[in-house]
């Protein structure tokens, strides 16, 4: 009782004007956080070439007498500085959203997982072997039966795909869940035994290249939806934003609920809208390259002018597929049963279980979900690199379960947002590619995203205390 | 005898438990124990921790099943596997534990494993929680919390969530486990006013209790327990507190009750 004055308050005083404003936007602060961390990231890499330039400048001039001091300073000009910048180009973050595809498919689903205090170590393992089989299918035992280059040959591929991916993971879910074996030990065999398996049924070689269909759905200059393409989805999903804020406003009337301000309304149209389009923009903006270009100018007999062609790859398929299974699962996880069970088996186990939610049911369904997500990632993984090889998702499961972690779920259980998986996905590969980009090794690299997982929990914990 | 009696036990108990044994890797914990319910009544379980009450309490819940032994609900036999089985006999249970999930709403765990939901097969939240915000109104007219989790609930809150998810679902026998061990006063007074309205209400009540002044309070008769037997089922008004811990404590009847 004594102490409780010397006690700052945990929270900025109520009247404060982004306190309001957050209030009435209801916008979450940990999202808001996700988003800013990600912009300090992307500035970031944008703006080390530049800055970079300068210091070895500046080291030149004042140590070794190379240049002047002001051809130095003069390179901390911010217009030469973003001039030097990579990153933030249309082509690197067109680049960076495949390269997230694949993890941020099996991130959503590890959410699941992780939710429900378990883990999976095995999602790496089974892109690969699932991959490995996909390969063999399309490459060397249907072509003979369907003739090379059958319409139907992706489709047969990609179902066995995700058909094996959930039985493998609906095996381990029942390992888990009616024999008792800790997830962790389930999952760490499968892990060895599934990555095995994909050495085996190949004997070790690498299976390319895959039908000329199948390999759109990694992505690629014919792997795009196109500008128009892209402005159709973009229209869509703005449409569907303003429907949702609708309906939710509706809703709120209909019971007498306190409503948003209009203005706060407005603001979430603006931002949502404004997001989807500024997406639209920014992958019409990365054109096809010149040789691709040719190839497609004599394939379809169209004469390339002088001054070269602009084809746009707007969105890719990947990542058209990841948006869809990010909104697929968010609704299973706020709009449905299954995802109110998930989270109260996540919360309470066993209050879970008596009030009749069959826990070891679901936690098989769950893993068989996770078992489909990595067979899914395993189409797009393989379709990307048009080949089905040993390596492909090797340590994918960790960066899968960073993603899922720096995104905001517990690892305590109970807590997690589908949404915060594909933004924690998002800044792990855009680590990665900016690493690349600006010349660091693969050793540092692993460094830096191990460094940054152990800080965002970090910081997690230290904003979950406040927020109590 | 019987016309003075608050409630009239004649005609077909509420709930019947015949000769119900339980036990585990050898070690009886419920050794061969009938007890019956009324409409209307509240009987309360009294014994030491280990006694068996629990356990026993726990094959009507459908947390176990027992070993041997029959249930009969309005007279029927009855089989209770599980928990959704004593749901379906409107059979609702208030554990000691309070069993929430501490991570959601009040209007999730009211509904937990009974969700309303849309036309569309969608969960209708915003149905959920109106529906909560009408109950709480009559249970717990102080309570405003209904967008936090219930982990930021205090005692009492929480208690009322539990109860009204109980109530909600028409439930017929109420099952308590030390419903009021973690509360303070006002908030146990609270819980007793409740108990008072089910009972009138025509619900019978399971309580199984310690406290033998709460036990004299609450219920119309107690079945005292020890070392997984029964010692004796008494009618409270007859007996003072000392004569039901003389039961709970030496496991007999006291020599003046023994008919």
């Amino acid at each position: 009782m004594t102490d409780t004055r010397t006690t700052p308050p945990a929270l900025p005083d109520d009247g404060g004007l982004f306190a309001r404003f957050l209030r009435a936007t209801e916008i979450d602060t940990r999202l808001l956080g996700m988003f800013g961390a990600l912009l300090l990231i992307w500035v970031g890499f944008h703006i080390f070439p530049g800055l970079r330039e300068f210091v070895y400048a500046l080291i030149g001039s004042v140590f070794q007498g190379q240049g002047s001091l002001g051809e130095a300073v003069a390179k901390l000009n911010p217009v030469t500085i973003w001039g030097e910048g990579v990153f933030l180009s249309p082509r690197n973050l067109w680049n960076l959203s495949v390269q997230t595809s694949s993890i941020g498919i099996m991130a959503t689903g590890m959410v699941l997982v992780i939710i429900t205090r378990n883990i999976d170590l095995s999602v790496g393992a089974i892109v690969g072997v699932t991959a490995m089989i996909m390969g063999l299918l399309q490459v060397e035992w249907l072509p003979p039966l369907l003739g090379l280059g059958n319409p139907f040959i992706w489709i047969i591929t990609a179902i066995v795909g995700l058909t094996l991916g959930a039985c493998i993971g609906a095996f381990h879910g029942w390992l888990i869940a009616y024999r008792g074996i800790p997830a962790f030990i389930v999952t760490l065999g499968g892990l060895l035994i599934w990555r095995g398996a994909a050495f085996l049924v190949a004997s070790g070689r690498t299976i390319s290249p895959v039908d000329s269909t199948f390999q759109l759905l990694g992505g690629g200059p014919y792997g795009a939806v196109g500008a128009v393409g892209s402005w159709i989805v973009g229209v869509i999903a703005s449409a569907a934003i303003l429907w949702m804020l609708y309906a939710g406003r509706q809703s709120r009337k209909t019971y007498g609920f306190p409503l948003r301000p209009i203005w706060a309304e407005a603001f979430m149209a603006a931002i949502g809208c404004g997001l989807v389009l500024g997406a639209v923009l920014l992958v019409n903006a990365y054109p096809w390259p010149k040789g691709i270009i040719e190839q497609y100018a004599a394939a379809n007999n169209i004469v390339v002018p002088e001054e070269g062609m602009f084809i746009s790859h707007g969105f890719a398929i990947p990542v058209l597929i990841m948006l869809s299974v990010a909104i697929g699962m968010t609704l299973l996880m706020t709009r449905t049963r299954f995802g109110r069970y998930v989270f109260a088996i996540g919360g309470n186990p066993e209050a879970a279980a008596l009030s009749g939610i069959n826990v070891r049911w679901m936690t098989l369904r769950i893993f068989a979900l996770m078992g489909a997500l990595a067979g899914l990632s395993g189409v797009v993984a393989s379709a990307r690199l048009n080949s089905a090889t040993n390596a492909l998702g090797a340590l994918d499961e960790l960066y899968v379960i960073a993603a899922a972690v720096i995104g905001g779920t517990s690892l305590a259980g109970g807590v997690g947002t589908i949404y915060g998986a594909i933004l924690g996905a998002l800044v792990t590969q855009s680590l990665q590619t900016g690493m690349v980009l600006i010349g660091f090794d693969t050793a540092i690299q692993q460094m830096v995203v191990g460094g940054v997982l152990v800080f965002a929990v970090y910081l997690d914990n230290v904003y979950r205390k406040k927020a109590k | 005898m019987m016309g003075q009696d608050m409630t009239q036990n004649t005609g077909t108990p509420l709930v019947e438990l015949r000769d119900i044994h339980i036990s585990f890797g050898g070690i009886k914990a419920v050794d061969g124990v009938s007890v019956d319910l009324y409409p209307g009544e509240v009987v309360g379980l009294l014994g030491h921790n280990g006694a068996g009450k629990s356990t026993l309490i726990k094959c009507l819940s459908g947390a176990y099943m027992a070993d041997e032994g029959e249930i009969y609900i309005k007279g029927e036999r009855a089989t209770i596997r599980n928990p959704r089985d004593a749901r379906g006999y409107n059979i609702e249970t208030i554990y000691q534990t309070l069993a929430l999930a501490d991570n959601l709403d009040a209007a999730a765990n009211l509904f937990l494993g009974r969700e309303l939901t849309t036309r569309s097969g969608m969960l209708d939240d915003a149905g959920m929680e109106a529906e909560t915000r009408k109950i709480m109104k009559r249970l717990n007219p102080n309570f405003k919390k209904f967008k936090v989790p219930v982990s930021a609930l205090s005692g009492g809150q929480r208690q009322s969530v539990a109860i009204a998810r109980a109530v909600h679902f028409n439930a017929q026998i109420l099952i308590m486990d030390e419903p009021t061990a973690a509360l303070g006063p006002q908030e146990t007074q609270m819980v007793a006013d409740l108990i008072h309205e089910l009972k009138k209400q025509g619900l019978g009540i399971f309580l199984i209790d310690h406290d033998v002044h709460a036990v004299k309070q609450l219920c119309d008769r107690a079945s005292i327990m020890k070392n997984g037997q029964l010692v004796g089922t008494v009618k409270v008004d007859e007996v003072t507190e000392d004569d039901i811990l003389a039961m709970i404590i030496l496991g007999k009847k006291p020599a003046h009750l023994a008919a």
